[in-house]
């Protein structure tokens, strides 16, 4: 088993706020990323697939494929977008990075090629705040 | 020989922003401030690096004591740019496009004002990794 990692980077506007509670109660647990005109972050995009090298081509995945599919999938979805506002698949959900790096593997996951599995999607929100996520 | 020393102080802070030129039509702006025109914002990790030039001073040898330079930039910026949008939340942009070339040129007046008149100041603001930008150049 071989695992190939694949880095790609997105900015985005959002805002953590919980629509069912008051403005207060927000700002209590939000803080300050509950800012209502959002604020923005550079994301780091971590994507690790796994599998068997082919035979042929000693390649686990043809990265220049994998990049196409997270341009396609992911990026195009949410590079210099409002998270909360622009991004059909976090529609009704809370624009956490946990919940960014659930959406991302399930936009990802089902345009793998057969040979190959998703590992994880690693996502940094800054230099120092990331999240992992195995699919389980 | 010149005694100068530059001493640095790097921060950070995370905002929402769009390039937007209201005196344009919506197809010019889009055209030429492409994917960052997006109407409803998109946003960046600022990394900041203020510079300070002078001779250490001979008692403490420093040039300026960091912690009041770390204080002078929260106060003055980080207060004022974290978690915020700049277009929205911010006098200084509220008319004035926020490109990286601007905020820099905006934080180093902020900043400028606040330092000692003997020493020499430059701004660098990131935006992203690969792109930012220098005050004065």
């Amino acid at each position: 088993m071989v695992y190939l990692t694949r880095l790609e980077h997105f900015n985005a506007a959002h805002k953590l706020y919980n629509p069912n509670w008051s403005n207060e109660k927000n700002e209590e647990v939000f803080g300050l990323c509950a800012n209502e005109n959002w604020h923005g972050h550079n994301f780091d995009l971590y994507v690790t697939i796994k599998g068997e090298p082919d035979a042929d081509t000693g390649f686990l995945m043809d990265v220049k494929k994998l990049k196409s599919l997270i341009k396609e999938h992911v990026i195009a979805k949410v590079d210099h977008k409002n998270l909360n506002l622009d991004v059909e698949f976090l529609k009704d959900k809370m624009c956490s990075t946990e919940n960014l790096a659930i959406g991302i593997w399930n936009q990802l996951a089902p345009h793998l090629p057969g040979n190959v599995k998703l590992h994880c999607i690693k996502l940094y929100e800054t230099a120092r705040i990331y999240v992992e996520y195995f699919g389980d | 020989m010149s005694n100068k020393v530059a001493v640095y102080r790097k921060e950070h802070f995370n905002a929402a922003h769009r390039l937007h030129n209201p005196e344009w039509t919506e197809e010019m702006n889009k055209k030429v401030f492409g994917k960052c025109n997006n109407p409803n914002y998109h946003g960046h990790n600022y990394e900041l690096e203020v510079k300070v030039i002078g001779v250490p001073d001979a008692r403490t040898g420093y040039v300026m004591d960091m912690k009041e330079l770390s204080d002078i930039i929260s106060k003055n910026v980080l207060e004022k740019f974290d978690h915020k949008n700049l277009n929205l939340d911010t006098d200084e942009f509220r008319q004035l496009n926020p490109t990286a070339e601007n905020i820099v040129m905006v934080i180093y007046n902020l900043l400028r004002a606040k330092i000692d008149a003997r020493f020499d100041v430059q701004v660098r603001l990131y935006e992203t990794e690969r792109n930012f930008a220098e005050y004065p150049a």
